[in-house]
């Protein structure tokens, strides 16, 4: 075996600096050129130039003026992006349900004339915990209350949605979504 | 699910298999030393690697000297790995200062890695420096598939070669997967997905103010926000207790994760592998990693049958592969669309539409909804890559079955790269000696007689794992370190520890995330199946290779049973089912078949 450990050292040390030094250092070099804004986490700027979020990383809100995000499990704190997770708790286990049936009594608080039945992503946790979207159902399960508190048409907010939502990818791939972070930024602006 | 799922579904798999071809003849000219395209770029570097590393590249070796220079090659692969880890801390590019990592979780991360495994008991963003990442676990990605290409390739020189002594050159074998089909590969999906949202940069993370938050000290009027206070942004709070400030974790992912789903690897950059929308951020993004972790594995098919000079042969195996996958794609995605019976019962609206994906959508992401998370967790686990876009520990009892059952076959559907064939091999060697002792003939695989030592090895291979899987199991619920780390109750928490060894006994990675494995016992006994399962395989298969190649070849007579025929792919996929059925179904039984009916009987 004695024979192996100089080509072995070697290569590795030769591999690593093809694969582990010029690879990404490559790759990083065309990124920044070519794409340098997705390259640098998508962010979103303010008139300052600030960032303010990323369009690609969801934001917590539990202000029922606001649209609200899905539920997060990240650690902590909801939608901590520097320790993404999921709850990963079983479909059996009661304190998925537990947790369910607080959320729905956190909604319903927060409009309690609203008798439509929740979409599963409003009341789940997404598997990052970072999930910047919510179905179209569930932002159009929140137009009533936001319409309510905020005292503007509900047709307002139902083009804001439509404005912000994306559908799937070249017309196939994936699911239709509205982004939270985007949607709630229009929604300060008409203020 | 509804058109477009059946939709999303059919062009995977049309694009999976139309790239078999061309991806497999390339490949087979790499591997047959014939000049390809990219030998201008190359040609020089490889030259250079062994000159440097003073290896002679025309020596043919025999089954030992390649095992042994395989083996030499990644337990220095694995040294590496887990030196960075541990002194990452005094190691540049390290902006967020994290401290080095624990000798138990390196040990771990480091088979792991090199086992192309990639079970990851840690969370990467809070874990490994950019270089650890980068100069560590990047490397193993590329070296560790390189590796099990590279086997694969011998064994099909066992087939090739008549009265031979040698199965050609493990560092030839090896660098030639990497630079020429690996690199480049991973150079174009690296670059696509960035494209499409996935990080790159060796900036250090990015603190942005929350919307909600920051509004309270903020004329809500204006759309700028108030000036960053100093500090340090991660768990800065106001007065009502939440914090006004979100770190974004970012760092060099696109060229790791581009490998980690071509190498069969699935080792995530950030914690939750590609459910992150930095790793994995559009539906188009998810469509390529997807593609990626099994284009391989596919196209390696149809280089096999092209290096045996029959492409038929090929083509049965890759069938055998894609109608099992086809089936467990209509277990797992029905499954998850039906939703829990629980959250009906809270009158949640689980129901598809064209608002919503519906389901069980307890982990998972809003962009892929139910459709492309169930066919990326059968992929997944499919292959041996064992990157998630999803939570498998929220999946339902049947949803969560099948990815746990892929593993527990052996890998050997698609599988890893390289690996995921040669052990499919070893299942048609078995296929044939059934067949044989069915019709009283002597059994023989492309021409080689299959013997008593050919089978004693192939029964090795088969049956190593189930005896890490149940073996393991069993023991981690007979001690208390063993059940202290189950997250979930009752048959669900025997289900975590299942899927567990089952993915480190098949050098899977995929988990039951609720299981706590960064602990010291998950870590060692994990690690040690990972290594077992790797290497006690990659030996019995180059024995294999060695006396194959050493056998004249038979011509095909009367008695030769044909192995490209529909017949034959059944045969192979009923011995796989077989083996893996008999094995698992009682333990399955204890874990999701009880849940399952638990689930029902509650509701």
């Amino acid at each position: 075996m004695f024979n192996y450990l100089r080509p072995a050292a070697l290569m590795l040390l030769l591999l690593t600096l093809a694969t582990g030094v010029v690879y990404p250092a490559l790759v990083t070099l065309v990124a920044q050129t070519v794409f340098a804004e997705q390259a640098n986490g998508s962010l979103i700027k303010n008139s300052q130039g600030d960032a303010v979020g990323s369009s690609l990383i969801g934001q917590s809100f539990s202000d029922p003026r606001y649209f609200w995000s899905r539920p997060s499990a990240t650690a902590n704190y909801p939608y901590n992006a520097a320790a993404s997770g999921g709850s990963n708790l079983g479909p059996t286990n009661p304190a998925l349900s537990e947790a369910v049936a607080a959320r729905i009594r956190a909604l319903k608080d927060a409009d309690p004339g609203n008798h439509l039945p929740i979409p599963v992503d409003l009341v789940t946790a997404s598997a990052s915990g970072l999930d910047p979207h919510i179905s179209p159902a569930a932002a159009q399960y929140q137009v009533q209350r936001i319409a309510k508190l905020r005292k503007i048409d509900e047709s307002k907010l139902r083009e804001l949605i439509a404005a912000h939502g994306e559908g799937r990818q070249w017309g196939v791939l994936g699911e239709q979504r509205v982004n939270v972070l985007q949607l709630n930024l229009a929604l300060r602006n008409l203020d | 699910m509804n058109g477009p799922g059946f939709l999303q579904i059919a062009i995977y798999l049309i694009a999976l298999i139309a790239l078999a071809k061309p991806l497999g003849s390339y490949m087979a000219r790499v591997y047959q030393d014939e000049s390809v395209g990219l030998n201008r770029w190359f040609a020089g570097v490889e030259r250079l690697c062994y000159r440097l590393s003073g290896v002679d590249p025309e020596q043919d070796m025999r089954w030992r000297q390649y095992a042994w220079a395989a083996l030499v090659f990644n337990l220095f692969g694995l040294l590496a790995v887990y030196l960075l880890q541990r002194f990452q801390d005094v190691l540049p590019l390290n902006p967020q200062a994290l401290p080095a990592v624990t000798p138990d979780s390196a040990f771990n991360t480091a088979v792991s890695f090199a086992s192309n495994t990639n079970w990851q008991g840690y969370g990467g963003e809070s874990t490994m420096s950019y270089l650890t990442q980068m100069l560590g676990l990047g490397v193993q990605n590329f070296l560790s598939a390189a590796s099990g290409m590279a086997v694969l390739v011998a064994l099909i020189r066992g087939f090739t070669r008549r009265n031979a002594q040698g199965i050609g050159n493990f560092w030839v074998d090896m660098t030639r997967g990497t630079l020429y089909i690996l690199l480049p590969l991973s150079f174009v999906l690296a670059l696509a997905l960035v494209g499409q949202g996935v990080v790159q940069t060796f900036n250090p993370y990015q603190t942005v103010s929350l919307l909600e938050t920051s509004n309270n000290t903020v004329d809500a009027k204006s759309m700028g926000l108030a000036p960053s206070p100093a500090g340090e942004g991660r768990g800065e709070e106001n007065q009502t207790g939440k914090p006004t400030k979100q770190t974004l974790a970012l760092g060099p992912a696109a060229s790791q994760i581009a490998i980690k789903q071509l190498g069969t690897n699935g080792g995530g950059f950030f914690s939750v592998n590609s459910a992150h929308p930095y790793e994995n951020p559009t539906p188009l993004s998810n469509f390529l990693e997807m593609l990626a972790i099994l284009l391989i594995p596919a196209a390696l098919c149809y280089s096999f049958g092209l290096m045996v000079g029959d492409t038929r042969q090929g083509w049965a195996i890759l069938a055998a592969m894609t109608l099992v996958f086809v089936a467990l794609v209509c277990v797992t995605v029905p499954a998850e669309q039906r939703g829990n019976p629980a959250l009906t019962a809270l009158g949640i609206d689980q129901s598809i539409s064209a608002q919503q994906a519906g389901g069980n959508m307890e982990g998972k992401e809003t962009r892929f909804g139910i459709v492309n998370s169930g066919l990326w967790a059968v992929a997944t686990t499919a292959a041996s890559n064992g990157s998630v876009n999803s939570m498998h520990d929220s999946y339902t009892p049947l949803g969560g079955l099948a990815p746990m059952w892929l593993m527990q076959l052996g890998e050997v559907i698609f599988g890893g790269v390289g690996s995921g064939l040669y052990g499919m091999i070893v299942f048609a060697i078995v296929a044939v000696f059934i067949a044989g002792l069915m019709i009283g003939r002597t059994p023989e695989y492309l021409g080689k007689k299959i013997e008593a030592y050919e089978m004693k090895m192939a029964a090795i291979v088969i049956l190593i794992p189930p005896l890490l899987v149940l073996g393991g199991t069993a023991l981690s619920l007979m001690l208390d370190a063993g059940k202290a780390s189950i997250f979930n109750p009752g048959a669900h928490g025997f289900s975590e520890v299942l899927y567990a060894w089952s993915s480190a006994g098949n050098n899977n990675g995929s988990a039951f995330g609720g299981l706590s494995a960064n602990v010291p016992f998950y870590n060692v006994w994990l690690g040690l199946a990972m290594l077992f399962s790797r290497y006690w395989l990659m030996i019995p298969v180059l024995a294999i290779a060695g006396s194959l190649a050493a056998k004249k070849t038979v011509p095909v007579g009367p008695g030769t049973l044909p192995t490209h025929t529909p017949l034959f792919a059944v045969l192979l996929i009923i011995t796989v089912l077989m083996v893996g059925a008999l094995t698992f179904v009682p333990a399955l039984a204890l874990g999701p078949i009880v849940e399952h009916l638990q689930m029902l009987g509650h509701h």
